[in-house]
């Protein structure tokens, strides 16, 4: 896996990665609104199942960490702990105007946010909270970033 | 049963080059036909096939306190006692097996749950110590009825050898047998109103909350053999004849085995997760009733009957 190649054994990991991702969903102090949207994606009216996307419980087995909620100091240190125990390939995706720009919560004494000061994002779903459409297209596109993910010789990111 | 014909049944049928993509098969056909039954559209029948190679190409993350040459040797133990119990199936005609082969079959039919729970304590998470506990209590539960039909069936056959208990027992021993056998399935399968150990979002993912990579790919496969090998011991324990014609022996095995599937999963679609306190009065009263059923139709048959 080293060696970014196009040889048949990578095109075949790059097309598992895009159809397998593994969902980890983390309220870092959300209202609940977009953790409710994001459930809204499992359910069949949505069924994100048929990309191969699940909701996973923990996060050693996840591909992807969704993100909810402006951080407050509560959640910091599990986030820091939980964006460190996804193995590499991982994407972020920050779902709704909260760990974008902490959104009415700026400026508050108790916010650590916006998410990017804490762990790199790599997709951001604006909206408050988005719609279950836009939370795919997000996804949607993580997933392409992982897909692409090479990993370096010296064993680094991207 | 020579080395040859044990080595094409460790290696090709129905050993790994069947179970594999079988295995694949049942659980990417599971997860369709669970979102079918849910009005979904569900994953592709590929599905498990992917997730194995993505898991495959993940890096590693270094775990604290935990022993990982342990918890990579457990599921390889597991996938290797699965494969020789696959290999001791008596699907086709002949002199297959051995006496008391019965015995090796269900203790390696065995090993996979212990591995499990052994993998659950040895990962040092919370959730995976419960989930390791549960799958402790219902093994415990499901066993008790899963061996006694057994020894129903062999008492019956009056011989320890798969292939004459397959031949021998008679229907007045083998329905009850069976009927048991097919509740303690989905307690031994983990799926839906047994899926305690594993409870998804629940506990987590149980015993095997910590595992990550290459690991977890082991365990998928793991799953999907454990599926492979128990709808396959009942396909064979529900048959008594075998044709002269392998590939029809082969055809039913396939078949009973993918009906078992269909049948396990509409089970899990329709019914919720129960309390370990429901699933285990539930097994040790129905599914022991119908045990001691065939137990005492198996004893009269022997000593009392005709």
């Amino acid at each position: 896996m080293s060696v970014p190649g196009k040889g048949i054994l990578f095109s075949l990991v790059e097309r598992a990665r895009r159809r397998s991702a593994w969902l980890f969903h983390f309220n870092a102090g959300a209202c609940n609104g977009c953790d409710i949207e994001l459930i809204t994606c499992l359910t069949p009216r949505y069924d994100v199942e048929q990309l191969g996307i699940k909701l996973e419980g923990s996060p050693r087995q996840a591909d992807v960490l969704c993100v909810s909620g402006p951080v407050t100091r509560a959640t910091r240190e599990a986030l820091e702990t939980i964006y460190g125990q996804i193995p590499f390939p991982k994407v972020v995706v920050a779902i709704g105007s909260c760990p974008a720009t902490c959104n009415v919560f700026a400026g508050s004494p108790m916010i650590e946010g916006p998410l990017d000061r804490i762990i790199p994002v790599d997709v951001y779903v604006p909206g408050c909270p988005p719609r279950p459409h836009q939370i795919i297209e997000g996804v949607a596109e993580a997933i392409e970033r992982l897909a692409a993910y090479r990993a370096t010789p010296a064993g680094g990111e991207r | 049963m020579n080395a040859w014909r044990a080595l094409f049944a460790l290696i090709v049928f129905p050993g790994l080059l069947y179970a594999l993509p079988m295995g694949w098969f049942m659980l990417g056909a599971g997860r369709k036909l669970v979102a079918r039954f849910q009005g979904r559209i569900g994953p592709p029948i590929s599905q498990p096939f992917y997730d194995v190679v993505k898991l495959l190409a993940k890096q590693p993350v270094a775990r604290v306190a935990a022993e990982n040459r342990l918890l990579t040797s457990l599921p390889l133990l597991a996938v290797g006692a699965l494969l020789g119990a696959l290999a001791l199936l008596p699907v086709f005609s002949g002199e297959t097996g051995f006496v008391g082969d019965l015995v090796l079959l269900v203790g390696l039919l065995e090993l996979p749950p212990l591995c499990m729970i052994l993998a659950g304590y040895a990962s040092r998470s919370i959730y995976g110590e419960v989930g390791a506990t549960r799958e402790a209590t219902l093994s415990i539960a499901s066993n008790i009825p899963f061996l006694a039909a057994l020894v129903a069936m062999a008492s019956a056959a009056g011989s320890l050898h798969l292939s004459q208990i397959v031949a021998a027992t008679p229907w007045l021993v083998r329905i009850p047998a069976l009927l048991t056998i097919l509740l303690c399935l989905p307690v031994k399968l983990r799926t839906n109103p047994f899926s305690l150990s594993n409870a998804e979002q629940e506990i987590l993912s149980g015993p095997l909350t910590e595992f990550d990579g290459r690991q977890l790919a082991l365990w998928e496969l793991v799953h999907g053999l454990e599926w492979v090998a128990l709808t396959g011991f009942v396909a064979t324990l529900a048959v008594p004849v075998r044709s002269a014609h392998s590939f029809l022996d082969f055809l039913g095995f396939v078949l009973i085995s993918l009906a078992l599937v269909l049948l396990l999963n509409l089970l899990a679609a329709a019914t919720a997760r129960l309390k370990l306190r429901q699933a285990t009065r539930l097994l040790w009263r129905w599914a022991s009733l119908l045990a001691a059923v065939a137990l005492a139709t198996a004893l009269y048959l022997r000593h009392g009957g005709y």
